[in-house]
């Protein structure tokens, strides 16, 4: 099978590739830590402030149900806000590289 | 036929392993009920030796209301099989379909890459959410309130570890398998072959857990003898991979999260429905549940604490009524986290779809699948605990593993008889299609990382030609099947529950570290894969094998002295001439049996060497520092300067094109 070749190191030193994978980069592991971060309070708060997790918010319903399902909610807008951006911009930044290099 | 050879040997000692793992004797009182420890993922073992008082036939406590439900759970047989009968058979149908469409080795492994961002979302969700999340979690809640949805939480919170940082770049760098992406810049030999190894020992962990609980369960649910269940399931299982490949497993996965999903509405309407579609009310209902707080009565009493009425119902939406050690929580939390992200059968799943689009939409139709489904979870738990009562979920089964199906029985016969049988006689087709689903996918992983890596890539140095891969791959499915059929009977008899936990450290500290440093870092290269690998699968087994997962006779007996204490405190409190109630009373008989235990554990060890049940929080920065630690004493150039061809391909899938049709 006929492989195309090309040039990796002159790719990554593009300045439109340092750019999408600089914003890529930043994106990428700052949420992944805030995501993680969050969600190890649930376990940590669980066990260190269970006098926070007994306060009832809405009826008998407590701030620890409440924080455990905000998990939930929580994961999902930052999937629905990582498919936005990278589909706005990473995506987009992509594509003008591939034109720039005539791929 | 070395090929022939080398796979039997394979096989046999991952059996001989695994039958060594599970040959972990039970003491007899203890283990409360062998369904408990199988069903339920990782911490069941709590239950076992946490509970064993509350091992008690008797539904109903002293001072409740005089009527009361007897709850039972019996499954109408006609039904159910047929009910059975039709899964198989649109499954098959699939599958016949799903061959025709099977010539060459990326529509084996990765159904030709064909499979859209929304089917692969389904079948990611189907792939991961086992019988153990079904009727596992909702049991936990049904017993033990919070901390069985907080348990939850991290297996959806995962998969922000999986979209964020390995769907996209495994599918921009990768082709069929782990072995794939690890050994693009690296001595591809010994990188492959360890590859496989640590991808076919996840699997086998997992596997055998899935096998074990599935042969358990059908003999439950439909009265088939355990021998039975574990051939059939594994005869099926056998069937979809090895004549339909990636396609056949995608679509009955798809089929099953499906039938899941469906199974979860239904029933969580039916809850709700009693509650008046009220959130605060149905909360109140537990709370104010008499048998509810009488059993959290019973399970803080086991701590020294009193506590009752209304206060102990509302101790039943509060932390700590399970989940005792918050460093085992933590522990837990970082392997589900980091170890999603390292299963061999979830990383395959993004090979499926043609772009880093469709790998990212369908992450995230997952995450939407699997979080609706494990909210679900919290109404079907909850809901079960209110209908049935903890004590009448006991006396089914102590882990709690029947609740969601009781209910179902329950709340259908309310609206008729028959309807009861019809509506558990799904959920059991359900709990049937999820096993399957699976374990297909679990056999798949397995065998593309014997052929396509050993034998293809290390054995033929990637030369075969497309029939020979397929056959190859055929070949493996079928021993890999085998093997794991042979491995569930074996082990009808093990303690498994561990093995879920296991798996899921080997991935997070052997297979994650090494995935991600390849992906992001320049200098990563042979001797890291190799080290960090090799360290993180040994340490997390080395930590489980001297973990309290294991039994340990003489802790059994401390614990049951404890129980003891506490009941005859409870008794020296009541007024004289008044004796403790008829469950009380058991309880303490089978402690004062338990308080005798004596001996050791597997591993000779009279009590832990390391006391948390989760391996991950020492054995994944371990994990870590291996593979840093090995690449650094062992650089290598040509590593390095091929960094730049990984990294722009997994950032931009430029090339990828020749991923696919190699």
């Amino acid at each position: 099978m006929a492989e195309k070749q090309y040039d990796w190191a002159a790719i990554a030193k593009n300045p439109k590739f340092i750019e999408l994978h600089h914003k890529k980069r930043a994106f990428l592991f700052g949420w992944w830590i805030f995501s993680t971060a969050y969600y190890f309070m649930l376990p940590i708060g669980a066990a260190y402030a269970p006098g926070l997790f007994k306060i009832k918010v809405l009826g008998v319903i407590n701030f620890g149900y409440m924080f455990a399902l905000s998990q939930f909610f929580v994961s999902w807008a930052l999937a629905l806000y990582y498919a936005h951006v990278a589909n706005k911009d990473f995506d987009r930044m992509t594509k003008e590289l591939i034109t720039e290099l005539h791929l | 036929m070395t090929l022939k050879k080398f796979i039997i040997a394979a096989g046999l000692i991952l059996a001989v392993a695994a039958a060594a793992f599970g040959e972990e004797p039970k003491s007899a009182p203890a283990a409360v009920g062998t369904a408990s420890a199988v069903t339920a993922p990782a911490t069941s073992a709590v239950t076992a030796v946490v509970a064993p008082g509350d091992n008690t036939p008797a539904p109903t406590a002293a001072p409740a209301p005089a009527e009361k439900k007897i709850v039972t759970l019996k499954a109408n047989k006609a039904i159910t099989l047929s009910m059975f009968a039709v899964i198989i058979g649109i499954t098959m149908a699939v599958v016949v379909w799903a061959a025709r469409q099977t010539k060459s080795a990326a529509d084996f492994y990765a159904a030709g890459g064909g499979i859209t961002g929304t089917q692969n979302g389904w079948a990611i969700a189907g792939d991961y959410m086992s019988a153990a999340s079904f009727l596992g979690i909702s049991g936990l809640i049904s017993l033990y309130g919070y901390d069985g949805f907080m348990y939850s939480v991290g297996w959806l919170v995962a998969y922000i570890t999986v979209l964020l940082i390995v769907a996209e770049p495994c599918r921009n760098a990768g082709k069929y398998t782990l072995g794939d992406i690890l050994s693009f810049r690296t001595n591809p030999k010994p990188v492959r072959a360890l590859a496989a190894v640590s991808t076919v020992a996840v699997s086998t962990f997992y596997l055998t857990a899935q096998m074990v609980g599935a042969g358990k369960l059908m003999a439950l649910l439909v009265g088939v003898p355990y021998k039975t269940a574990i051939v059939g399931v594994g005869i099926l299982m056998v069937g979809y991979v090895v004549f339909g490949g990636m396609t056949a497993t995608t679509w009955v996965q798809i089929i099953k999260a499906g039938l899941l999903m469906s199974g979860a509405l239904l029933l969580s309407f039916l809850v709700m429905a009693k509650a008046g579609f009220n959130p605060v009310r149905f909360f109140e209902q537990i709370v104010n549940n008499p048998d509810i707080q009488d059993h959290v009565s019973k399970l803080v009493l086991k701590d020294g604490i009193t506590l009752n009425g209304i206060d102990a119902g509302q101790r039943f939406l509060e932390p700590g009524l399970y989940l005792k050690s918050p460093l085992d929580q933590i522990s837990l939390g970082m392997a589900l986290v980091l170890g999603t992200a390292g299963m061999p059968h979830i990383l395959m799943r993004f090979f499926t779809v043609p772009t880093a689009q469709a790998a990212r939409k369908s992450v995230i139709i997952a995450m939407f699948i699997i979080g609706a489904f494990y909210v679900l979870t919290t109404l079907l738990g909850f809901g079960a605990a209110i209908n049935l009562t903890p004590q009448g979920i006991i006396s089914v089964d102590p882990g709690g593993n029947m609740a969601t199906l009781i209910l179902a029985q329950t709340l259908g016969a309310e609206i008729a008889p028959i309807l009861g049988d019809i509506f558990l006689a799904f959920l059991c087709s359900v709990a049937f299609a999820t096993i399957l689903a699976v374990v297909s996918g679990l056999v798949l992983a397995a065998s593309a990382a014997i052929a396509h890596d050993i034998y293809v890539n290390v054995i033929k140095d990637g030369h075969a030609d497309q029939h020979e891969q397929v056959m190859a791959a055929r070949i493996t499915s079928l021993v890999v099947g085998a093997v794991g059929i042979m491995i569930g009977l074996l082990a009808e008899k093990a303690n498994v529950a561990h093995l879920v936990a296991l798996a899921f450290a080997v991935a997070s500290s052997g297979n994650l570290p090494v995935v991600v440093l390849s992906l992001f870092w320049r200098k990563f290269n042979t001797a890291g894969v190799i080290s960090g690998l090799v360290v993180g699968t040994i340490a997390s087994i080395g930590l489980v094998m001297v973990s309290p997962n294991m039994t340990y006779p003489k802790t059994v007996a401390a614990g049951a002295k404890k129980i003891v204490a506490a009941m005859e405190k409870k008794q020296a409190e009541l007024p004289s001439g008044q004796s403790l109630s008829e469950k009380d009373a058991a309880a303490l008989a089978t402690a004062k049996v338990n308080e005798q235990l004596t001996g050791t554990s597997m591993m000779g060890l009279e009590k832990p060497l390391f006391t948390l049940k989760n391996p991950g929080i020492v054995s994944i920065p371990l994990g870590f520092l291996a593979a840093i630690i090995g690449c650094l004493l062992f650089p290598n150039k040509r590593s390095e300067e091929m960094f730049d061809e990984v990294y722009v391909r997994q950032n931009t899938g430029i090339g990828m094109a020749k991923a696919i049709d190699h």
